[in-house]
């Protein structure tokens, strides 16, 4: 009997962050003016301790102004999809459950759209809209995916795949209609892009970031308990409806928050939680800190293929989170059946 | 095929009828509920007043044909839902007041599994029980490890702890439930027809376990079950309900009368006496 250890936690996360490190690395020194690791290592230390002078200009715009936001804002969206993966996994009980395969990835572009229509300049409104989105969209998925009044698995996807489409063609419809307007393209909200022309406020976009996964991580005790059925953790003393409603929250907190800023990006709630699954094991304590740092190490690998298969063409990084992710989506689908 | 209770072969610890302490643990005096689908509509099913009391070291059976109120009055011990009129204590406390960690830690509630989403290593399951011990957000102490191995080692189930839950049979998924349950440490343990999916040896070896915890670990047991000739071999007590309304508490003996179980279970019943004072109920003209 070898229980999980808060040191165990802290070791595996250190670890991740030592592979997320090593391709935030590769990601830098790839890309149409390679840059050298020694470059890039100066580059950084001389930026941490503010030795602007001692950079060079290319560098400095190579380095610091292009690849590294484009990394960081990566970064960000991989540690919100695949944390929101395995809390939406939890909270609807469902393995497959993913932000993208729910649709609340598309709800969360629709309502960002809809922001920048209505409001087009109003600070934070396309996050909030966002999240407006993916609650919306999760509510009816989850009362869709209810068969004689309990959540369906089987049911719940087919919901959340009708809803998706549904969801894509409206989408779809706004971006004909309203072309010539500042929306950025459909590819950018049907397939997802890291290279974000507006000048985004990182900061605070990590903070909402820290606040969702914090939350989502106090509750892992719970969900591990909700995992082996919402009535059983009942009566072990979970607040099922507490834990519920914070999950459900957060994860959606974290939908709207990557959608708004780099689009619909599918899979990455999927494979991730998966992958550390079979890894780490399936407890919430090291799931959530795990996925969201694997979720990160995905999205910078991914863009940076992305960026460098067929350069100087960039491909949407949602292209290649797809062309990993849908083959485990199947696989996971045929041996639940099984 | 004959079960061991109709052969009349010596299944049950000879313990007393009423081994009890005398202070009641479990006090419900004229509980009742209704089902609503509604707050406003007229309500689908009612339980009527019951009363009865349960000591520790008992084992209470909860007996009546399906939708008499034996869930009802389950759920009504767990405290998942208050009386609409009458009082549930525990301890000589009101259950339905009792925070819902603070009953974690006295009730342990045992049901039907559902379905694992992720596999789960039976010490991991295990475990599991002591969530109620600590913080909301925690890792399991040494103190934890030792009394969900102690659980384990109550249901002879030390062998099955680096086993997956989903490989066990059903008589060994069984018993790591009841250790689950062990390893929250309650003084009232509810299981809810816990040898539904188990073979006649599976439900004898369940009863037989139960009735060495009630008498060994002081737990005040209480069982809604279908199997009248177990009840009547393992318990102290019997509840007999049916159509919502509470017909009789009392000892097997005093419970299991002809008449009276045949108009309940709408089935043509004799009932005998064994030698060890324990009755038994056999269909007519079945020999």
């Amino acid at each position: 009997m070898r229980p999980l250890t808060p040191r165990r936690v802290f070791l595996i996360c250190l670890g991740l962050c030592g592979v997320l490190f090593v391709a935030v690395v590769i990601s830098l020194r790839l890309g149409a003016y390679p840059v050298s690791v020694a470059d890039i290592v100066m580059t950084l230390f001389n930026a941490t301790v503010h030795r602007w002078d001692q950079i060079p200009p290319d560098f400095q715009s190579i380095i610091l102004n292009i690849r590294l936001p484009r990394i960081l804002l990566g970064i960000l969206v991989g540690a919100a999809l695949s944390t929101a993966g395995g809390g939406f996994q939890a909270l609807l009980r469902n393995p497959l459950a993913d932000p993208y395969v729910l649709g609340v990835s598309s709800g969360a572009a629709l309502g960002a759209i809809i922001s920048l229509v209505v409001a087009p300049h109003t600070p934070g409104l396309i996050q909030a809209a966002a999240f407006a989105g993916a609650v919306a969209t999760i509510t009816a998925v989850y009362f869709l995916g209810r068969r004689g009044g309990q959540l369906d698995s089987a049911t719940l996807l087919l919901a959340g795949i009708v809803t998706a489409s549904f969801l894509s063609a409206a989408i779809m419809f706004l971006m004909t209609t309203l072309s010539g307007r500042d929306l950025r393209g459909m590819a950018f909200w049907l397939m997802g892009d890291l290279s974000s022309p507006a000048a985004l406020d990182l900061k605070w976009l990590y903070f909402l970031l820290v606040i969702a996964v914090g939350s989502i991580y106090t509750t892992s005790s719970d969900l591990n308990l909700i995992l082996t059925g919402e009535q059983e953790a009942h009566h072990l003393g979970v607040n099922v409806h507490r834990v519920k409603l914070v999950v459900y929250v957060a994860s959606s907190v974290l939908t709207g928050l990557a959608v708004s800023v780099s689009g619909s990006i599918g899979y990455v709630g999927l494979l991730v939680p998966h992958v550390i699954r079979m890894m780490f094991g399936t407890d919430y304590r090291v799931l959530i800190p795990a996925s969201a740092i694997g979720g990160a190490i995905l999205i910078v690998v991914a863009d940076t293929l992305a960026r460098t298969v067929v350069a100087p063409t960039e491909l949407p990084v949602g292209a290649m989170t797809a062309i990993a992710g849908a083959p485990v989506f199947i696989y996971l689908m045929r041996r639940r059946v099984r | 095929m004959s079960t061991p209770a109709e052969t009349g072969a010596p299944l049950a610890s000879p313990v007393p009828i009423t081994a009890g302490d005398n202070t009641p643990r479990v006090k419900v005096e004229q509980a009742s509920y209704a089902y609503a689908a509604t707050g406003k509509s007229a309500p689908k099913f009612t339980l009527g007043p019951a009363s009865f009391e349960a000591r520790q070291r008992e084992i209470v059976a909860i007996l009546g044909p399906n939708a008499s109120g034996k869930s009802t009055l389950l759920t009504l011990l767990a405290g998942l839902a208050k009386p609409l009129s009458g009082r549930v204590e525990v301890d000589g406390t009101e259950v339905s007041k009792l925070d819902i960690r603070a009953r974690a830690q006295r009730i342990a509630l045992v049901q039907q599994e559902s379905e694992l989403l992720f596999p789960l290593r039976v010490w991991e399951y295990v475990l599991q029980g002591r969530y109620p011990h600590g913080r909301r957000l925690r890792f399991e102490s040494e103190e934890d490890c030792l009394m969900a191995g102690n659980a384990l080692s109550q249901v002879g189930a030390d062998a099955l702890r680096d086993r997956w839950m989903d490989e066990l049979s059903g008589g060994e998924k069984q018993r790591v439930i009841l250790a689950r349950a062990l390893a929250q440490r309650p003084s009232l343990l509810l299981l809810d027809e816990p040898t539904q999916h188990l073979d006649i040896g599976g439900k004898v070896e369940l009863l037989r376990r139960l009735r060495k915890l009630a008498d060994e670990s002081r737990y005040t047991v209480l069982v809604v079950t279908h199997e009248l000739n177990l009840a009547a071999e393992f318990s102290d007590r019997i509840i007999l309900l049916h159509k919502g309304k509470c017909l009789r508490v009392g000892t097997p003996a005093e419970v299991y009368e002809r008449d009276l179980l045949g108009e309940v279970f709408e089935a043509p019943l004799e009932v005998e006496m064994r030698p060890n004072g324990r009755p038994r109920v056999i269909l007519q003209g079945s020999r």
